[in-house]
C-alpha cells in the first residue's frame, strides 16, 4: 500500500509516494538520488548509510522512510555549503581519512553527532563511538585522527 | 522485505485497535531488531504497527524509590538521563554499552525487552533490579517476564507503556560481548536492593536468570570475594561458533566478580 | 614543485567526490528502462536438483527467469581458472567446469542456479523465492582432511579424490640432508583461518545492450575491467573484445576480491543481451558471504631444522590448500607460485622444500585476498621461527639477525625459484625494535604482571613478492595472460595533460600518487593532470591492480610513455628553436638548447604540436601523445619487520594490542601519507585475522559466520595507533626504484600478533583467530 512520506531533507520539504516496506535509505538513494549514503550490509552493522534524523545519527538502513515523517534528515550532501567543505570532511581529506570511500559518509556523520555531543573527544571515545562504522581500507588510524583534528577546528571556529 | 501495512496510530488505544484488527500485527517501536529481521525476510507481519508517535510513552522520571522509564525512551536516553545517572548509574552504564550510538540513537527499553532476546542487555536490568512492567493492560513483575526463548508473558497485542526500576543501594553491569554483533556472551547485573541482593545473568542461557548460589554468598557479603569459586553448571547453557558453554558459565564467574567490585567499588 | 611532486604528502584529489557524496560507485547509477536482477542460490552443500521457474515467470513486474539451460542453448561458455599449475606428476591441475549457472548440481551453499528479472530490486527478490527447486542433497565434503580421505564423496567426476593438485618447490634430497645435519629441528602445525574479504562496497554489476550496433556494456565493480572484457569474450564468448565496454568506476575497496569473474556479473551481461534492456544486480551483503571468493584456508606442517649456533639448515613445508567448490580465477596459483616461492622468507635457510595439495571441498570457492599467498609464507617462516627461538633459548631478534640476508649480499638467488634484488633486513629490523623499545620489554611484562595481566611482545620480519609480472617467468609458471602495464600520457593543445593507465583505483589514491608522478616527472604543475582510469575504451589495454603492482609497474608504463613524451618533445623543441636535436636538455618542465637562454616549455611545445603550420611534416609528426608498456624484468621484494605488543587478560583470554611499530622499505615512496595509510590498513586486515576473523562452516556445510552478527571484522576500538616508518633501497629494475606497499601490513601482522600471544602465553597450542574463547582455553589446558 503506499504510503505518503513528507519530511526535510538537507533543508529542502518533500513528500513522495512510497511503498510502506520502503527504507529510509531507499527514499535517499532511489526515490531522491541521494547516492551518497551508501548500503554495506543488511544487518545494520557496517554503518555507511549513518544520516541525521532530527539531529540524531541512524542508520538510513535500519529505518523505514515511513518513520521519519515530519523529520529533518540531513546527509553527506547536505554538509558542504557552497562547494566549501565542512571543517570535518576537510580534517578527513587533511588527515587522509579515507582510501576507498566507501565507509566515508557514514563516519563523517556519525562524527558528527559525536562531536555535538563531546566537543572535545580523546582518541580512545572516538574509538569506542566507532562501534557502528566498519572501515575495511583505514585501519582506523587516520579516520580516529580525521575525528580528533576536525573536532578541533570546530571547536575553534565556533 | 515482505509488503505489510504500516499503521501510525496516535495512541495507545487506536495501536491496540490496529493490532487487534490486524491478521498477523507486529509493534514497531526502535525497529533496531524487528527491521533487519523484516530485511532478512525471517518475518512476514501483516501490519507492522508504530508506536512513535504516540505521545508520553518516551522519557525517564523519578517516582519515589523508582526510576520509571517510558517504553519508547531511546537507549541513548537512558544512558545520558541525570536521574538515571543518578539514581541507577548502572542502569545508564548498562544502555550505554548497548549495539552502537546509532542503535542506541533509536532502540527503545520497550522494544528490547518484548523482543526478549537472550543476549539482549536490558533483561539483565529488569530482572537484576527487581524491575516491573507496566502494560496497556496490567503490571508484571520483572522475575515472570522472561518466559522463554524469545519469549514473554505479554499476551497477544499487548502494549509495554513504562518499565518501573527500584532504586537499589548499590549495583553494576559487567559485560562480556560478542565481537561480532555486540550482544552480550554473557552480561551480569549484581544488585543489593531493599529486597535483598539480586544477580541477574542475560546472554548464558536460553533467557536471563538468577543465580541463587552467588546471591546467597553475596548476601553475607557484598563482595567479589565473596564470590571467589562461585560459578554456575556449564549444563544447559547456550553454545556457539564465540562461546562454549563452560566458557560462559566460567564468563559468568568472571563478570559477576567483576560487576560485584564495580557496585562495591 | 616540491609540495607536489615525487615524495610529498599531497592531499587527494579523489577526496572532495567521496567526501561529498558525489562518489560514483556501481550501484549508484541508475539506467533509464533499468531492470533488477536477483539470483536463485542453493541452500545446500551439494545437491542434485530440478528446477520449475512457472510460478516466478508469471509473478509480478517479472522480465524473465533464465537458468543454466538457458546459458547452454545460448552456448556461453563456463568460468575459468587464469592459471595452470603442474603437479608433482607433471599433469596439469584439475579446472573442472564452473557453470555460470549451476546445472543439475549444485555444489556449495550459495551456487547460482537461475537469475530472476524483474522491473524493481524487490520485485525481483519476491519472485526469486517462487522459483521452485527440488533438490536432491548428495553427500558433501567440508573439510579438506575429509575430502582427501579414501571414499570421499566425489565432488567433480573430473577431479577424482576432490585433488586439484599435488605440487612441489625446493629441493627435497637437499632439505633432507639439511634435517640430517641438524642440531635441532622446530616443528608446528599451523592452520591459515580462511577468511572473507568483505570490501566496504558489496559487488555489483549493470549490464546493458544496444541491439542497433550489437555493443555491449558492463559497468562493474572490478579491479581490472580489461581482464574482465578479455575472459568474458574470450572465454566465456558473451561478446567479441570489441563489442564489449567494461566501465570499473568508483570501486568500494577490493582486496583481491574484485579481481575474479564470477558467476553474477556473467548472468547479468548475458540477461541484458536477452531482454535489450540494462539489467542491474547489487549484492546484498549475506549474498557476498556466500558468493564472492574466500581467502587463506591452509593446514601446515613446518619443520626448520637449525645448527647449535641457530643457523637455518632447511625448512620442510607441507600444506593443504582449500581451492573451495570450484577453481575460481586466480586460484591455483595462490598456494603455489605466490606461497611456496615465498619461504626463503629474509634468510639464508640452505634448503628448502615444500610441497601442497589444493583441495576441492563443498564450500565457497578460494582465491586471492590481500597479500595471496605471501601472508600464508610469511606466516609459516615467521611462526617457525619464534618458536625455534624459544626452544633454543635465542632472543628471537637475534634468531632473526643471525641468519639475514646480508645488505651486500643481492641480488640473492633464493632456493624456491626467485631472485631477490635488493633489501636491508637488519636495518628494518634494528629500527623497529629502537621504536618499540625492544630493550625495555622485561620491565613492562613485569608491570602488567603486577596488574594481573599477560604481556608479550611479537616480531614479523617479512617479505613480499610485488609488482606481480614479469610475463615471461609468470608465463613459464602457467599464467594465462602477460602481466606487463601500460600507460598512455596525452598532451591538450593548452598544456593540461590526461593520464591512462591501465591499473584501477579502489581506495590506493591513484589520481593523485599518477598525478604526483607526472607532473614531477614532466614538470607541469600538479592541477594540470588527470588520471583516466578504469574505463576499457578510455585506457590503453591495461592488467589492472593488485599484487601491489600499480606504481611499481603501472608507474613505470607511465615513465615509458612519458620518455617518449620527452623525446617528442625534443624533436619539436629542436625544429621550432632551430637547434639540433641533440642540444635540448630536457628538466623541470623546459626543453632549453645546451648552454644558451633559448628554452621553450613543455606547454609551449604541446601546444606547437598540435599548431603544426610550419612543421616538416615528413619528419615531425604532429600531436603529443604517448603510449607506454612496461614488463618489468623481476618482482619487487618490499620486506620490513612489524612488532607488536599485546596483553592478555587471562581471566577472560582477551587481547589487547598495546603498541604496534612498522618499519617497511617500499624503495622510494611517491606519497607518504598514502604509503603510510596503506601499512595501517593491511595491520588491520592481518590484525583482523589473527585476533578476530574466521570464517566458519558447520559440519553439513553450511555457513555457521554468513553476516556481521557473527563474523567478526575490525572495528576501530580493537587496533591500536600504530607507528609506521620506512627505510629504503631502491628497487634496481624500475625507473622508479618503487617495490609495492598495498599488502605489506596484512603479510606482516598475523605472525606478529600470534608470536606475542604465544609470547605472552608461553604456550603455541594456539591458532587464528586468538578469540577470548581460543586464548582462554590455550591457558586452561
Amino acid at each position: 500500500m503506499p504510503v505518503n512520506v513528507s519530511m526535510n531533507v538537507n533543508g529542502r520539504a518533500i513528500s513522495e509516494e512510497v511503498e510502506d516496506r520502503t527504507l529510509l535509505v531507499e527514499l535517499l538513494r532511489e526515490t531522491l538520488r541521494l547516492t551518497g549514503t551508501h548500503v554495506g550490509c543488511d544487518t545494520s552493522q557496517c554503518g555507511a548509510c549513518v544520516v541525521h534524523v532530527d539531529g540524531r545519527s541512524v542508520k538510513a538502513c535500519t529505518m523505514l522512510a515511513t518513520q521519519a515523517h515530519g523529520a529533518d534528515v540531513v546527509t553527506i550532501e547536505g554538509l558542504a555549503e557552497g562547494g566549501k567543505l565542512h571543517p570535518m570532511q576537510e580534517a578527513f581529506r587533511d588527515n587522509h581519512g579515507l582510501q576507498c570511500g566507501f565507509c566515508t559518509p557514514g563516519m563523517v556523520m556519525s562524527a558528527l553527532d559525536l562531536v555535538a555531543r563531546n566537543p572535545d573527544p580523546t582518541g580512545p571515545e572516538v574509538r569506542e563511538w566507532l562501534e557502528g562504522n566498519l572501515c575495511r581500507c583505514t585501519g582506523y588510524h587516520n579516520i580516529v585522527k580525521s575525528i580528533l583534528a576536525g573536532a578541533s577546528t570546530m571547536r575553534g571556529g565556533s | 522485505m515482505y509488503e505489510f501495512n504500516y499503521h501510525r496510530p496516535g495512541t495507545l488505544e487506536a495501536a491496540a485497535a490496529a493490532l487487534a484488527a490486524a491478521e498477523d500485527g507486529q509493534v514497531l517501536a526502535g525497529g533496531q531488531t524487528l527491521i533487519p529481521t523484516l530485511k532478512q525476510r525471517l518475518a512476514s507481519p501483516s501490519d507492522v504497527v508504530d508506536l512513535g508517535s504516540i505521545a508520553g510513552l518516551d522519557g525517564v522520571r523519578r517516582e519515589g524509590e523508582s526510576i520509571v522509564v517510558g517504553a519508547m525512551t531511546r537507549h541513548a536516553d537512558v544512558a545520558s538521563s541525570p536521574e538515571v545517572q543518578a539514581a541507577i548509574p548502572a542502569l545508564a552504564s548498562l544502555a550505554e554499552g548497548i549495539g552502537d550510538p546509532q542503535v542506541r540513537n533509536c532502540g527503545t527499553i520497550g522494544g528490547s525487552i518484548a523482543n526478549a532476546d537472550p543476549a539482549a542487555d536490558y533483561p539483565a536490568a529488569v530482572v537484576g533490579l527487581g524491575a516491573s512492567i507496566r502494560t496497556d493492560r496490567r503490571t508484571i513483575a520483572g522475575d515472570d517476564f522472561f518466559t522463554g526463548l524469545f519469549e514473554t508473558a505479554l499476551e497477544e497485542g499487548e502494549i509495554i507503556v513504562s518499565v518501573s526500576f527500584p532504586i537499589p543501594r548499590r549495583a553494576a553491569y559487567a559485560k562480556f560481548p560478542n565481537p561480532a554483533s555486540r550482544y552480550a556472551i554473557v552480561g551480569v547485573m549484581a544488585a543489593e536492593t531493599s529486597g535483598g541482593v539480586r544477580v541477574a545473568v542475560t546472554g548464558a542461557g536460553d533467557r536471563v536468570f538468577r543465580v541463587g548460589a552467588m546471591e546467597a554468598a553475596l548476601a553475607g557479603s557484598f563482595s567479589a570475594d565473596a564470590l571467589a569459586g562461585a560459578s554456575v553448571s556449564a549444563d544447559g547453557l547456550n553454545e556457539d561458533i564465540h562461546a562454549g558453554a563452560d566458557y560462559r558459565a566460567h564468563l559468568v564467574g568472571v563478570m559477576a566478580r567483576r560487576a560485584v567490585a564495580a557496585a562495591a567499588g | 614543485m616540491a609540495e607536489s611532486g615525487i615524495g610529498a604528502s599531497v592531499p587527494r584529489t579523489e577526496d572532495q567526490r567521496f567526501l561529498t557524496g558525489s562518489g560514483d560507485y556501481t550501484d549508484d547509477t541508475t539506467f533509464p528502462h533499468q531492470t533488477h536482477a536477483a539470483f536463485v542460490r542453493s541452500t545446500h552443500p551439494h545437491a542434485s536438483f530440478t528446477l520449475d521457474t512457472t510460478a516466478a515467470a508469471s509473478a509480478p513486474g517479472v522480465v524473465t527467469v533464465l537458468t543454466g539451460a538457458d546459458l547452454a542453448a545460448d552456448e556461453i561458455g563456463t568460468l575459468i581458472c587464469g592459471w595452470q599449475v603442474t603437479g608433482k606428476d607433471g599433469e596439469p591441475h584439475k579446472a573442472p567446469p564452473h557453470p555460470v549457472l549451476a546445472v543439475d548440481t549444485v555444489r556449495h551453499v550459495g551456487d547460482a542456479i537461475a537469475i530472476v528479472v524483474a522491473e524493481s530490486a524487490r520485485a525481483a527478490r519476491d519472485a526469486a523465492e517462487q522459483v521452485e527447486v527440488s533438490y536432491a542433497p548428495l553427500p558433501a565434503v567440508v573439510s579438506m582432511r575429509d575430502a582427501l580421505a579414501d571414499g570421499a564423496p566425489q565432488i567433480h567426476s573430473d577431479a577424482p579424490g576432490n585433488l586439484c593438485y599435488d605440487w612441489e618447490i625446493g629441493d627435497r634430497a637437499a632439505t633432507d640432508d639439511a634435517f640430517a645435519r641438524a642440531h635441532h629441528v622446530a616443528r608446528l602445525d599451523l592452520v591459515n583461518n580462511r577468511l572473507i574479504p568483505n570490501a566496504m562496497e558489496p559487488r555489483s554489476a549493470i549490464g546493458d545492450f544496444n541491439p542497433a550496433s550489437g555493443d555491449y556494456t558492463l559497468r562493474l565493480t572490478s579491479q581490472n575491467p580489461h581482464i574482465h572484457r578479455l575472459v568474458l569474450a574470450a572465454f566465456i564468448q558473451i561478446a567479441p573484445e570489441h563489442k564489449l565496454h567494461v566501465i570499473a568506476p568508483d570501486v568500494g575497496g577490493g582486496f583481491g576480491s574484485k579481481i575474479f569473474i564470477y558467476q553474477e556479473e556473467t548472468a547479468v551481461l548475458w540477461a541484458a543481451g536477452k531482454i535489450g534492456r540494462p539489467v542491474k544486480w547489487t549484492a546484498d551483503r549475506s549474498e557476498s558471504f556466500v558468493a564472492d571468493a574466500h581467502g587463506r584456508d591452509h593446514e601446515s606442517h613446518v619443520e626448520l631444522a637449525l645448527d647449535a649456533d641457530g643457523r637455518f639448515l632447511g625448512l620442510k613445508v607441507s600444506t593443504l590448500a582449500n581451492m573451495g567448490a570450484y577453481l575460481s580465477t586466480f586460484a591455483s596459483c595462490v598456494p603455489s607460485y605466490l606461497y611456496g616461492t615465498l619461504l626463503q622468507g629474509q634468510y639464508t635457510t640452505e634448503a628448502i622444500y615444500c610441497e601442497v595439495k589444493a583441495v576441492f571441498t563443498n564450500t565457497t570457492p578460494v582465491d586471492a585476498l590481500r597479500g595471496a599467498g605471501r601472508p600464508e609464507a610469511t606466516y609459516v617462516v615467521e611462526r617457525i621461527v619464534d618458536q625455534a627461538a624459544r626452544e633454543m633459548g635465542i632472543d628471537a631478534a637475534e634468531l632473526r639477525r643471525r641468519n639475514f640476508i646480508p645488505a651486500d649480499a643481492f641480488p640473492y638467488p633464493t632456493k624456491v625459484a626467485l631472485e631477490y634484488d635488493s633489501g636491508n633486513y637488519r636495518l628494518a629490523l634494528d629500527r623497529a625494535l629502537e621504536i618499540a623499545d625492544y630493550g625495555d620489554f622485561a620491565a613492562r611484562r613485569e608491570a602488567s604482571s603486577a596488574r594481573g595481566r599477560l604481556r608479550g611482545i611479537g616480531l614479523s620480519a617479512y617479505i613480499e613478492a610485488c609488482g606481480i609480472a614479469p610475463s615471461q617467468v609468470v608465463g613459464s609458471l602457467g599464467a594465462g595472460v602477460g602481466l606487463w602495464e601500460s600507460g598512455g600520457i596525452r598532451f591538450n593543445p593548452t598544456g593540461n595533460v590526461l593520464v591512462y593507465t591501465g591499473s584501477h583505483s579502489h581506495g590506493q589514491g591513484h589520481e593523485t600518487t599518477f598525478a604526483q608522478l607526472v607532473s614531477d616527472y614532466l614538470g607541469v604543475p600538479f592541477e594540470s593532470v588527470e588520471v583516466v582510469h578504469g574505463d576499457t575504451e578510455k585506457t590503453p589495454f591495461g592488467m589492472g591492480t593488485y599484487g601491489s603492482r600499480s606504481l611499481a609497474v603501472g608507474g613505470s608504463a607511465l615513465v615509458k610513455a612519458m620518455d617518449k613524451i620527452i623525446a617528442k618533445g625534443r624533436k619539436i623543441a629542436a625544429f621550432t628553436l632551430e637547434a639540433s636535436e641533440e642540444d635540448i636538455e630536457f628538466s623541470g618542465g623546459d626543453f632549453a638548447v645546451a648552454g644558451t637562454d633559448r628554452s621553450m616549455n613543455i606547454a609551449e611545445v604541446a601546444f606547437s604540436a598540435y599548431v603544426p603550420h610550419n612543421y616538416p611534416l615528413d619528419e615531425l609528426e604532429p600531436g603529443l601523445e604517448e603510449t607506454g608498456f612496461y614488463d618489468p624484468a623481476n618482482f619487487t621484494f618490499p620486506a620490513g619487520t612489524h612488532v607488536c605488543e599485546v596483553e592478555v587478560d587471562p581471566e577472560t583470554g582477551t587481547t589487547e594490542i598495546v603498541n604496534w611499530v612498522a618499519v617497511d622499505d617500499f624503495g622510494n615512496v611517491v606519497n607518504p601519507m598514502i604509503v603510510e595509510g596503506q601499512v595501517h590498513g593491511g595491520v588491520a586486515h592481518g590484525v583482523g585475522q589473527a585476533l578476530l576473523e574466521g570464517c566458519a562452516y558447520d559440519a553439513d556445510g553450511q555457513l555457521l559466520t554468513g553476516s556481521f552478527m557473527d563474523y567478526t571484522m575490525p572495528r576501530a576500538d580493537d587496533l591500536p595507533d600504530m607507528t609506521v616508518e620506512t627505510t629504503c633501497t631502491p628497487c634496481p629494475h624500475n625507473p622508479l626504484g618503487v617495490k609495492g606497499c598495498g599488502e605489506a601490513g596484512a603479510i606482516a601482522a598475523p605472525a606478529a600478533v600470534m608470536n606475542a600471544i604465544t609470547d605472552a602465553l608461553g604456550t603455541n597450542a594456539i591458532d587464528m583467530p586468538a578469540t577470548p574463547q581460543a586464548v582462554w582455553r590455550a591457558l586452561s589446558e
